[in-house]
């Protein structure tokens, strides 16, 4: 072994090691020296990950397996590395992220009777991410995908006594098993054609795959990767939480801040995201696919925004706006640009970060009031978390010179110049969101920060900046908030992601809009000509006026909405509805083939009836045998008479 | 051969005079000598299944450590033992089960401490003996015997409606095996004079005979399985039973009927399970569908994992019948891991019904704070119910959804609803049972597992993990019987 490969060995091995301490001998170890060791595991963990990184920048890329997992048939399925631009970023991203949000588990959960319990998991998620992103093959894939979601459903749940948290996180789990179910289906439709699930090789047998018909509906051919894309993209939709499999990604929130910030928001749910990119090779080849990520990207982009619009709990706008940008990504992934895609994930991991760890602090300042009509005027108390938050809200609200405006801008200009059915109405959504975007995050920023307070005398005594594990990491991530989006131009339109992301001649979105490109500078002039700016500019404008300006108008304006606002309020029912059709029609269902089909028919029917039967007959064969002598007589002489008769007249 | 004494005789014998033994020790006053016994007896089993493993060539496709003598000459009957690859995991799991029932059992049965001891260990005997039968009556023999002392056990220390249930396990599977001593009948007609199942597995048959005797076989196993829809009596006979007993059900004796698929329908009758493959994969997809939802609703925990374990039983069924190696093998995995998980699963609700003496979902909740534990391990038997990657429930379900879609992409489909139901009904349960509130003011004193039961918990723990992280090992035991097994089905024998 290289000293290479012992550091991709060290990268998820180490928070596993740490998961493990935590989780068994945490009660022995105590508190402190749990947040330690994990800690100091992480700094090992983030340190191999960086070395990695730098290593692939020289170029070194590694595709390998550590050991067979099984074998069938001739078939080896195998763990394994694959080491290259794509991994090593989301190795960074994700080893970086968790590190702050390690260090800000400490201020936030300090008084929590499952303190050990919390770093144990969010050891163990980093082990499974990290597992996720670099697998070099379909199967690991799926076991880190599926571990991930299993330490969001324990984190979910982590308040396990709280009704809301409990019911959150079996929905997420089992919304996620939809996903999962359709990804499992790609993963067997690629090993049934294919015969391996090796990307590698996979990608290399693509293009000669991508003629042949499937008749998976009788009747109707398909093209083989059209099925196969789109069912992997279902897994996608249900991890990354595109409509209509994102009803779960909301609920999440009855988390703990720091895993909302971590799982729920910069690092697992954009696990589909990346896992389309790095089916690139794939995708390419379908348009079917791409044009329908486009519409679902579209559809969760624009609707989900809107909803963050009337959310009054702080941690749920930032989570409907976690939906949205989930849907710019998925844009991104529609229109062949999966580097623009990579790209918001990134920057979108840092600011998104900040803005959940400094609704976090916001909400220990506040005694765990979520709600933000109770809030107002916190800028003077905790101005180191205003200003981080101020600096995320710029990004997300795509001000040029901010991070989120180069990624944000970009997935736009390339869905403008994307050529396949879909991408009109995926344009529309994503201009038309950024005045949205914009919007309701400064709401977020001047009902919290701005105006008169509005909370109790007693908490606005209490109020204070939140201690230095807090707002270490907000600074820590405010500052690639802003520094991200610098990195445009390797990343898009240099030689950044090299073999790791294929796109094929036809799809020229990226091809076009690295024509356009004119340096950074010439990105951020030319950008204030454009639509998108005035419209970023414009939300934050409304925003100002209706909650600093003129306050009374907002619930003017809801009543003058009516139904359309109720539909908003009540999130277009598509919970209630899905409450009734699936829990309550399965649970019908189930009581029905229950006591219809085992009891009444199977049992009652069959079991007891055949048991019946052989008691009704046994009652009447039991006549014959009476017991007395004329009984037995007169059968005898009735059977003689017969006999003879037949003996005397029979033929 | 171990000490000069036949291996397999060995594993079926040390078990049954062990529990004689333990019989031996008579009334309850010597129920703490009886316990001891038991367990000393258990591990010997154990033990001496041991060199099975080590000594197990995994290249060779004929039976392994044989053993033949005559034993009623005038009906050419023999006592001939064997091994392949599919037989041998399953004895080595009843081997592990055994001694884990015992230590289960320990303070919890104090009534007739000694016969509860000496059915389990007599019972472990006479499974391994239907495991390395090679002869059709031997195995009859065994195969019969092995519903006495399951019938004891439910009948004896069962719950209040144990007397149905008994009387439904025991006529049910009784029924369903009297048409294969038919069919041993016809076959020993039909080859000249004999009772080897290797000489079965030779004969050549005609499609019509084939098709009565893989219905006759059918009746027999698919009643052990169960498959839908002769599985209504699992649920009443795991209701009844004690812990132990539901365990032994659920991870031995339901192998038995899928063990039988692969030693006699398929072999035997090839033609005829090609001809009526369909019809068994239809039978199998509606365990694996319409018993998951079942499962859902239902208000007793240990019917709602009687109903998961006819679920997880319909993928070894489907796998058999896909004719391929992923389905073979991975039905051959689910039956090994259903045997920990179902094991751990019952094992589960036995520590609560110990505790609280209900098995009604309603009466619980909030155990996670009174038994932390507890909650842990049962949280890890629950994910792995639930077929998450990484524990022995994934590995089983992953092939055999990967070979259906090889075979029909809508089977897979149908296969795969599992991801979705199966974590329905065990997350659902789990959350009732372990997360929330405490509602019910006896849940408060409940105490968490002593280390008797972290023991056997982490046992099994163990065994699911590293089945699921590392099945290889497994899966090279079995790979040349099962292709063996599956060029043999391949050709036919009209």
């Amino acid at each position: 072994m290289t000293e290479m490969q012992k550091l991709y060995l060290l990268a998820p091995l180490a928070p596993l090691a740490g998961a493990l301490i935590a989780g068994l001998f945490g009660r022995v170890i105590g508190p402190a020296w749990s947040h330690r060791i994990t800690i100091a595991l992480m700094l090992v963990c983030v340190a191999a990950s960086v070395a990695v990184f730098l290593d692939v920048l020289k170029g070194n890329i590694f595709n390998g397996s550590v050991y067979t997992w099984m074998t069938s048939g001739d078939t080896r399925f195998e763990v394994g590395f694959l080491i290259d631009q794509l991994s090593a970023t989301m190795m960074v991203v994700v080893s970086f992220v968790s590190l702050m949000v390690h260090i800000y588990t400490i201020g936030y959960m300090h008084e929590d009777p499952g303190y050990q319990r919390f770093f144990s998991y969010i050891s163990l998620f980093t082990f499974s991410m990290l597992m996720l992103v670099m697998s070099n093959n379909f199967l690991q894939l799926f076991f880190g995908w599926e571990a991930v979601g299993l330490v969001s459903y324990l984190l979910i749940g982590f308040w396990y006594t709280r009704p809301t948290a409990i019911y959150a996180n079996l929905k997420a789990f089992l919304v996620n098993r939809v996903g999962d179910f359709g990804f499992l289906l790609g993963i067997g439709l690629v090993l049934m054609y294919f015969g391996t699930l090796d990307y590698a090789a996979v990608f290399a047998q693509a293009p000669q795959m991508a003629t042949q018909a499937i008749e998976i509906i009788p009747g109707s051919q398909w093209e083989l990767l059209t099925p196969i894309c789109i069912l992997l993209f279902v897994g996608a939709m249900g991890k990354s939480a595109q409509f209509p499999l994102h009803v779960w990604l909301p609920d999440s929130m009855e988390g703990p801040t720091p895993i909302s910030a971590l799982i729920h928001a910069a690092t697992m749910v954009t696990a589909g995201i990346f896992m389309v990119a790095r089916m690139s090779p794939l995708f390419e080849l379908t348009e079917t696919a791409l044009s329908f990520m486009l519409v679902i990207g579209g559809i969760t982009t624009l609707f989900m925004a809107l909803v963050a619009i009337v959310q009054n709990d702080i941690k749920r706008v930032v989570a409907y706006s976690t939906l949205s940008q989930l849907g710019y990504m998925t844009i991104a992934l529609g229109a062949s640009a999966y580097s623009a895609g990579i790209f918001h994930l990134m920057t979108h991991a840092f600011f998104k970060a900040v803005l959940f760890l400094g609704a976090g602090s916001v909400i220990i300042a506040m005694h765990h009031e979520q709600d933000m009509r109770k809030m107002g005027g916190l800028k003077k108390y905790m101005p180191i978390t205003y200003w981080t938050m101020f600096i995320a809200a710029l990004a997300s609200a795509g001000v040029p010179g901010f991070s989120g405006f180069f990624s944000k801008e970009s997935i736009i200009e390339a869905v403008h110049f994307a050529n396949i059915p879909g991408a009109g109405f995926a344009y529309f959504c994503a201009v038309t969101t950024v005045f949205i975007t914009a919007f309701y995050t400064f709401r977020l920023l001047f009902m919290t920060f701005h105006g008169k307070p509005r909370m109790d005398h007693h908490t606005e005594e209490h109020l204070h900046e939140s201690p230095w594990m807090v707002t270490l990491p907000l600074i820590a991530l405010a500052i690639p908030s802003i520094g991200a989006g610098w990195l445009i131009e390797p990343m898009l339109f240099g030689d950044y992601f090299g073999s790791a992301i294929q796109i094929m001649s036809q799809h020229e979105a990226m091809e076009k809009m690295s024509a356009e490109f004119s340096g950074i500078l010439g990105m951020m002039t030319h950008a204030l000509s454009t639509l998108p700016f005035w419209l970023s500019i414009a939300g934050i404008f409304t925003a100002w006026y209706l909650y600093m300006v003129k306050t009374d108008l907002p619930g003017k304006i809801k009543q003058a909405a009516g139904p359309f606002s109720t539909l908003l309020d009540r999130k277009y029912f598509i919970d209630e509805f899905y409450s009734w059709l699936f829990a309550g029609g399965a649970r019908a269902l189930g009581r029905g083939l229950w006591k219809f089909g085992d009891v009444k028919v199977i049992d009652g029917f069959f079991v007891n009836g055949t048991a019946r039967m052989v008691a009704a007959t046994a009652m009447l064969v039991r006549r014959f045998q009476s017991g007395y002598i004329y009984h037995y007589a007169f059968t005898m002489i009735v059977g003689v008479f017969i006999l003879m008769s037949l003996w005397l007249y029979g033929p | 051969m171990l000490f000069g004494l036949p291996l397999l005789s060995l594993v079926i014998w040390l078990p049954i005079v062990a529990g004689i033994g333990v019989l031996a020790t008579g009334g309850d006053r010597n129920a703490q000598m009886a316990r001891w016994i038991a367990l000393v007896g258990s591990v010997a089993g154990l033990l001496v299944a041991i060199p099975l493993l080590t000594q197990f060539d995994p290249l060779e496709n004929a039976m392994q450590f044989v053993e033949h003598s005559p034993w009623i000459e005038r009906f050419n009957i023999h006592y001939h033992l064997g091994v392949d690859g599919i037989a041998m995991p399953l004895i080595l799991l009843n081997c592990f089960i055994t001694p884990l029932v015992v230590i289960a059992g320990w303070e919890v049965i104090s009534k007739r401490v000694s016969q509860y001891m000496g059915a389990f260990l007599i019972m472990s005997g006479i499974v391994n003996g239907v495991f390395a039968a090679l002869d059709a009556i031997l195995f009859y023999v065994f195969w019969e015997a092995s519903l006495i002392p399951m019938f004891l056990i439910i009948g004896v220390w069962g719950g209040p409606n144990r007397v149905y249930a008994a009387i439904k396990f025991f006529l049910y599977t009784l029924l369903g095996s009297l048409l294969m001593l038919v069919a041993f009948i016809y076959l020993y007609q039909v080859s000249g004079g004999s009772f080897s199942i290797l000489d079965y597995h030779k004969l050549p048959l005609p499609l019509s005979p084939q098709i009565l005797i893989f219905i006759a076989f059918l009746l027999a196993f698919a009643v052990k399985v169960p498959m839908w829809p002769v599985h209504t009596w699992l649920p009443d006979a795991h209701v009844e039973a004690p812990t132990g007993g539901s365990v032994v059900l659920a991870a031995i004796l339901l192998k038995l009927g899928g063990y039988g698929f692969l030693r006699f329908s398929l072999p035997i009758v090839p033609d005829a399970s090609h001809y009526l493959s369909d019809m068994m994969i239809a039978l199998s997809l509606i365990a694996v569908v319409y018993i998951a939802v079942v499962a859902l609703v239902q208000p007793d925990m240990k019917k709602l994992i009687a109903y998961s374990s006819v679920s997880h039983m319909g993928f070894a069924t489907l796998g058999f019948f896909l004719f391929n190696a992923y389905g073979m093998e991975g039905a051959m995995v689910q039956m090994i891991s259903h045997g920990f998980i179902s094991a751990a699963m019952f094992l589960c609700v036995g520590v609560m019904y110990d505790r609280l003496h209900s098995r009604q979902i309603a009466d619980y909740g909030g155990l996670a704070a009174r038994m932390p534990v507890f909650a842990a391990f049962f949280m890890l038997f629950a994910m792995a119910n639930s077929g998450l990657p990484g524990t022995s429930g994934f590995v089983g379900e992953f092939m055999v959804i990967m070979a259906s879609v090889k075979v029909n992409f809508w089977y897979g489909f149908l296969a795969a609803t599992t991801l979705i139901t199966g974590a329905s009904y065990t997350l659902w349960m789990y959350k009732r049972v372990v997360f929330g509130a405490v509602v019910h003011p006896a849940v408060t004193e409940m105490k968490d597992i002593n280390g008797r039961e972290i023991l056997i918990m982490a046992i099994l723990a163990v065994a699911v993990l590293a089945m699921g992280l590392y099945p290889l090992p497994l899966l090279e035991i079995m790979h040349t019987t099962v292709d063996d097994l599956l060029s043999h089905v391949a050709r036919s024998k009209l």
